[in-house]
């Protein structure tokens, strides 16, 4: 079971991720809630990934796909709270040399611009 | 010494639903077989990705088509064959997920994971046509 709790700090908003982000589940979920965040003008997103019990390629393609829809759109989106299998997952495919990641919410949350 | 192996094999029809039940498989013969978590975690997501491609790129999701996966335990081994029954497939001509180009491409990354965590994956054309992938962890050698 996936879920999104969201919350905000300032003008950045955090999503507390929980449960599975993988294919037919918490995928599609994520993407679509990013994209109505930056409908919505909230273009500082800080992903909390602390809960997340499993991802698949296909979740961490989505965690790309959601910091590229942000980048594009001049917002800025970074990960919190690594697991260590998802840390893994993206150090493999050379991804966090992409993403801004943190273990720490207040250094993430100060380093937004 | 004659080494037992044991076979355990399911067939599942082409939809997204039934990947938890492979999972569910698979980590019900991790905990028997005798590999660590962390290899046991790798070799369940090394499965769970080649089913997703069976359903999704083989069978492009037709329900009238199956996916078949069988597990095959032996003192040395286990080996994992995921037969989907699609066009075929050549595996010589996936982009490179580390490719800089690449990169950010949302997909294309599920059999660099399979590679990477799989001791041996191999791939071939099925006796029907399809694809047969073939993935192989070997047991650490006794000491």
């Amino acid at each position: 079971m996936f879920s999104i709790s969201e919350r905000t700090a300032g003008d950045i908003t955090i999503l507390d991720l929980s449960g599975k982000i993988t294919i037919g589940e918490g995928s599609v979920q994520l993407r679509e809630k990013v994209r109505q965040l930056l409908n919505d003008g909230k273009k500082k997103i800080l992903l909390n990934l602390g809960d997340v019990s499993y991802v698949d390629s296909s979740g961490i393609g989505e965690l790309v796909s959601s910091y590229t829809t942000t980048r594009n759109q001049g917002g800025q989106l970074k990960l919190l709270n690594l697991t260590k299998k998802i840390q893994d997952l993206l150090s493999i495919t050379k991804l966090l040399t992409v993403f801004e990641t943190f273990d720490n919410e207040r250094a993430a949350l100060d380093s937004y611009t | 010494m004659n080494s037992v192996e044991n076979t355990i094999e399911l067939s599942i029809g082409s939809s997204f639903e039934f990947i938890e039940l492979v999972s569910s498989v698979t980590n019900t013969i991790l905990n028997i077989s005798g590999f660590d978590e962390d290899t046991s975690q790798w070799i369940e997501l090394s499965v769970r990705e080649s089913v997703i491609n069976a359903i999704k790129h083989g069978n492009k999701e037709d329900p009238g088509k199956q996916v078949e996966v069988k597990f095959k335990i032996s003192d040395d081994a286990l080996t994992i064959l995921v037969i989907d029954q699609g066009s075929g497939f050549n595996p010589t001509q996936l982009p490179d997920p580390l490719d800089p180009s690449n990169l950010l491409n949302p997909n294309g990354r599920g059999i660099f994971y399979m590679r990477t965590f799989m001791d041996e994956v191999e791939y071939t054309n099925g006796n029907q046509g399809g694809t047969v992938v073939r993935m192989t962890k070997f047991r650490q050698p006794k000491s």
